[in-house]
C-alpha cells in the first residue's frame, strides 16, 4: 500500500500547518468512491484550536459524511499537523482513528527539521499503525 | 416503531456490513439496547460505563445528541440516527 497525491496538495497542507501554527491544523481530500484515489482537498477547521489535539467539529463531520454520500465519495486521506513533535501517530490519534480504509497523514511543523516539510501518510487498523510510502505526483 | 440507524464502516463487521439498519426505541438509550440485542457487541462499542464513548458522534436528523439529552434524548417514529466516528487525536 502506498498513498498517492499531488504535490499541490502537500504544498497546501503544509502551507495550512504554518499558517495555523502553533495550533494543529486538519482535513481530508476525497476521492470517487472506492477508487482510492485523493483528488478533491477540504480543509477542516480544529475546533480544539489547539497545539496538542485537534477534532473536527461534530457539525462539520456530520455535513462532511453527507457531503461524501451525496457526492459518491469516500475520504481518501485525513491529515493533521504536530506543531512540535514527530509525523507520527501519537497514542491519541491511534485510540481516535476511526477510519480503517483511510490513509492517515502527518506533518510537522517542529523547529529541529526544517520547518514543515515532515510529510507522512499511515494506516491505522485495529490499533496498529503501519507507515507507507508517499508518492508525490508532479 | 422503526427508526433508521446508520452505521460507520468502523462498525459494520457488527451489521454483516449493512451501512444501515433498522432499530426500535422511545429514547437514543432504548435504541443502542435494541441494537445491541440484535448486533451483538455494538453496545459496547457506542457505550463505556453507561455514558456514550468520548468518540464517537450520534445524530438525531441534524442534531448532535450531545444537546438533545444524551442518552435520554427523545425519539420518534420517522427519525433518523446517524453514527460517526469523531475525527480526532493529538
Amino acid at each position: 500500500m502506498s498513498l498517492e497525491i499531488s504535490r499541490a496538495y502537500v504544498d497546501a497542507i503544509l502551507q495550512q500547518s504554518r499558517d495555523e501554527y502553533p495550533d494543529e491544523c486538519c482535513g481530508v481530500i476525497l476521492g470517487p468512491a472506492g477508487s482510492g484515489k485523493a483528488v478533491r482537498h477540504k480543509p477542516m477547521v480544529n475546533a480544539a484550536h489547539s497545539p496538542t489535539f485537534y477534532e473536527f467539529d461534530p457539525k462539520d463531520l456530520l455535513a462532511l459524511y453527507r457531503e461524501v454520500d451525496d457526492n459518491d465519495e469516500e475520504i481518501v486521506v485525513i491529515y493533521h499537523s504536530h506543531t512540535e513533535t514527530e509525523a507520527f501517530p501519537s497514542r491519541t490519534d491511534i485510540s481516535y482513528a476511526g477510519e480503517p480504509g483511510a490513509h492517515y497523514v502527518l506533518c510537522s511543523t517542529r523547529k529541529e527539521i526544517a520547518p514543515a516539510t515532515e510529510f507522512r501518510s499511515f494506516r491505522i487498523i485495529d490499533g496498529v499503525v503501519t507507515e507507507e510510502p508517499v508518492t508525490i505526483l508532479d | 416503531m422503526s427508526i433508521e440507524v446508520r452505521i460507520p464502516t468502523i462498525l459494520r463487521p457488527y451489521t454483516k456490513d449493512q451501512k444501515s439498519v433498522e432499530a426500535n426505541g422511545a429514547t437514543l438509550s432504548a435504541v443502542i439496547a435494541d441494537l445491541d440485542a440484535n448486533y451483538a457487541g455494538l453496545g459496547e462499542r457506542l457505550l463505556e460505563n453507561g455514558a456514550l464513548r468520548r468518540f464517537i458522534n450520534v445524530y438525531i436528523n441534524d442534531e448532535d445528541v450531545r444537546f438533545l439529552g444524551g442518552l435520554d434524548a427523545q425519539i420518534k417514529d420517522g427519525d433518523s440516527i446517524t453514527i460517526l466516528p469523531a475525527v480526532a487525536g493529538g
